[in-house]
């Protein structure tokens, strides 16, 4: 049985059809990429499968599951961690509160502990910030732990948010654009991140991205997304050769 | 940045550093103590002080009604306050400060709990004290605790969540009027609720029922409004609530078993200053375990990207609905210990003006800030007690005040501070 599973998955927003017949099955520990044109639907099919938008027609099934209809922190806490395309941090939390923050839905303590400091919310806030600081450190952001996440720079908020998805403790990982905005230097470093935290977390992964080189090396298979539809489905060397993928986005000098 | 200005600026400027510096190492514990003894001068001398300085009586709040009723008294009024409490509380935090150190640093060592009591005996001291001097003292003081209480549970709403409610008046009347109705319909002889049921001596023991009851009936009315406005973003909240607190205000005005327009009156003598500074000190204490727990952050998380709050498994829905009625059952306990300080209660008190002060007070402390909660109340509630001589230009003078903290500190005199404890209490010693 496939780790998350989705059948036939369409959207309509309004009249305009932005995701058709859309099907995917990732097995546990894998990395798969989408990729496409602006405006063909990716970051659609994220919100899609992670419950901000409920689909038209199709299911998703999570370990068998069907999570359809279900409310975003819901499927979250079933364990689908995500970042955004556009960084969606907390302005006024320091890099450790968000990282603790993530793991709401493991806390027990509840409005009690929370109101009246029981001794287990104690133990369990310690022990909530002391594998927040570990996870801090595999991303080398360790030392700013107590900063306010506006007072980063952008590859580190990228990591911030990165290292927050992870403290879900999630099955399977979705990362929108992880490298958008990045040079060469910091792509090289994203991929390093990201290899890392497959082989140490042995998470899925899916991704969505723009730049071939991360999508070529990285990943097992890629689909291929123009309006809406899966135009090719593969593994990186035959979406690289896939001459209606040539033409539909990559461009002919992308592959010389 | 240099002080550029004229010498005089700079020798300012150069004073405050120099008594910034003389009480750098006085930490909180020689302060108290300093305050005790002012207090205690205050009521060993000070009526004899006052009469020997043309003063009519003792200045009530630190000489600024005075001032402002006869101007010409400026000048005694003035060195009353600094004879009875600028100089004893300054000489005593100094010579304090070394064994107050030691004492501080000792009793966090020992037992934390321990040294909060004894910090919130020494001010409760300091209270009792202050406020004995006058009735009109005693009052000012109880009300401005209770406000305390008000304006932190609007902040937890206005701030830490980053809604605009505008139902607290509401939610202060639903509590005011059921402990009242539980004091009276169970403890008094009242024409209205007819002979007491129980004796009255259990009356201040059961008291505390009556409060959380009213806190309880707050947080159900919160329900009420918030699970319409709470399915979406926006103004939506501060619509329905306002909507919510006239309805709650018209619903009093025409409920004749509770006295219609003209309220209820001679509730029980229970919310005597111990009482009523007990529940401010266990509503901050609550209410700063509740926003600093991770529980209580997913306030701020759905404030500032309620997607990603929700994408992070943060029940969103659920976590505004229950802040929500969090502040409201604080806001029915203020109300109901409202009703018997003033022991009197009428739908009229709890309207739009009550709200713009309640509001002003958030605002004007600081959002998402329990210490911006209580220099907000404090401040406000003084400084209108203060400027009453003043009359109809106190109105003036207020929001006056209010628009200038806006545009120098647009969120608020203290915003966005952690309130803890612990560091209040530390003993500080000089940095070598």
């Amino acid at each position: 049985m496939a780790l998350l599973e989705v059948d036939r998955m369409t959207h309509y927003f309004g009249g305009l059809r932005a995701v058709h017949n859309y099907n995917l099955q990732i097995e546990p520990g894998q990395i798969r990429g989408l990729i496409g044109p602006n405006g063909a639907g990716k970051t659609t099919i994220f919100n899609l499968i992670t419950g901000i938008h409920r689909p038209t027609e199709g299911t998703v099934r999570l370990e068998g599951r069907n999570v359809v209809g279900l409310q975003p922190y819901q499927i979250a806490s079933r364990g689908i961690g995500r970042t955004f395309q556009n960084l969606l941090l907390w302005r006024h939390l320091t890099v450790l509160e968000h990282i603790m923050m993530a793991r709401y839905s493991r806390l027990t303590y509840g409005l009690i502990g929370a109101f009246f400091g029981t001794a287990k919310r104690h133990r369990e806030e310690e022990e909530s910030e002391q594998k927040a600081h570990q996870l801090l450190e595999l991303f080398n952001i360790g030392h700013l732990a107590h900063q306010n996440v506006l007072n980063l720079p952008y590859g580190d908020q990228r990591r911030v948010e990165m290292a927050r998805a992870l403290s879900m403790e999630p099955k399977i990982l979705f990362l929108d654009e992880p490298t958008a905005g990045m040079n060469p230097e910091e792509l090289i470093q994203m991929m390093d991140i990201i290899r890392q935290v497959h082989q140490t977390f042995g998470v899925a992964i899916f991704l969505i991205e723009h730049r071939l080189k991360l999508v070529m090396e990285l990943c097992e298979a890629i689909q291929t997304l123009v309006f809406g539809e899966v135009i090719a489905e593969g593994s990186p060397d035959e979406i690289q050769n896939n001459p209606e993928v040539i033409d539909a986005y990559l461009g002919k000098e992308a592959i010389e | 940045m240099e002080a550029t200005g004229s010498p005089q600026i700079a020798a300012k400027i150069g004073i405050r550093n120099r008594l910034r510096e003389f009480f750098s190492d006085v930490p909180i514990l020689g302060w108290l103590a300093g305050a005790v003894a002012a207090v205690l001068l205050e009521q060993l001398i000070g009526l004899r002080l006052a009469w020997l300085l043309g003063l009519p009586k003792i200045p009530v709040l630190f000489g600024f009604t005075i001032i402002l009723k006869k101007p010409v008294l400026m000048p005694s009024a003035m060195v009353y306050v600094l004879l009875i409490y600028a100089l004893p509380l300054g000489i005593v935090a100094r010579l304090c400060a070394a064994p107050a150190n030691r004492l501080a640093g000792k009793l966090i060592d020992v037992s934390m709990p321990g040294a909060v009591l004894l910090h919130l005996l020494l001010l409760y001291a300091v209270l009792h004290i202050w406020a004995s001097i006058s009735d009109y003292r005693y009052l000012t003081l109880n009300l401005t605790l209770i406000f305390v209480i008000v304006t932190l549970s609007l902040n937890v709403i206005n701030g830490y969540m980053g809604d605009f409610s505008c139902s607290h008046p509401g939610f202060i009347a639903l509590g005011a009027y059921t402990s009242s109705v539980f004091s009276l319909g169970l403890f008094a002889n009242d024409t209205m609720f007819g002979e007491a049921l129980l004796p009255a001596v259990l009356g201040p023991f059961l008291f505390p029922i009556g409060l959380v009851l009213g806190g309880f009936v707050a947080a159900l009315g919160a329900l009420v409004v918030a699970i319409p406005s709470f399915r979406t973003r926006g103004d939506y909240l501060a619509i329905i609530s306002l909507a919510f607190m006239f309805i709650v205000k018209s619903l009093f005005e025409n409920l004749e078993f509770v006295g219609g327009p003209r309220g209820l009156a001679g509730q029980p003598n229970w919310a005597n200053l111990p009482t009523v500074f007990i529940w401010t000190v266990v509503c901050i204490w609550v209410i700063n375990n509740f926003v600093r727990s991770t529980i209580g952050k997913a306030l701020n998380a759905v404030r500032d990207e309620e997607t990603a709050a929700n994408a992070m498994t943060v029940n969103t829905r659920r976590t505004k609905i229950l802040a929500f009625m969090f502040a409201a059952f604080w806001a029915g306990v203020a109300g109901g210990l409202f009703a018997h300080v003033i022991r009197y209660v009428n739908p009229a008190m709890f309207g739009i003006q009550q709200l713009a002060e309640v509001l002003a007070m958030v605002y004007f402390g600081g959002l998402n800030s329990v210490y911006g909660s209580i220099v907000g109340a404090l401040s406000l509630n003084l400084l209108s007690e203060m400027l009453r001589p003043l009359e109809l230009f106190k109105w003036i003078v207020i929001p006056l005040l209010l628009i200038l903290v806006m545009i120098f500190r647009p969120t608020g005199l203290i915003a966005f501070k952690e309130f803890n404890v612990k560091k209040v209490i530390q003993p500080k010693r000089k940095e070598v």
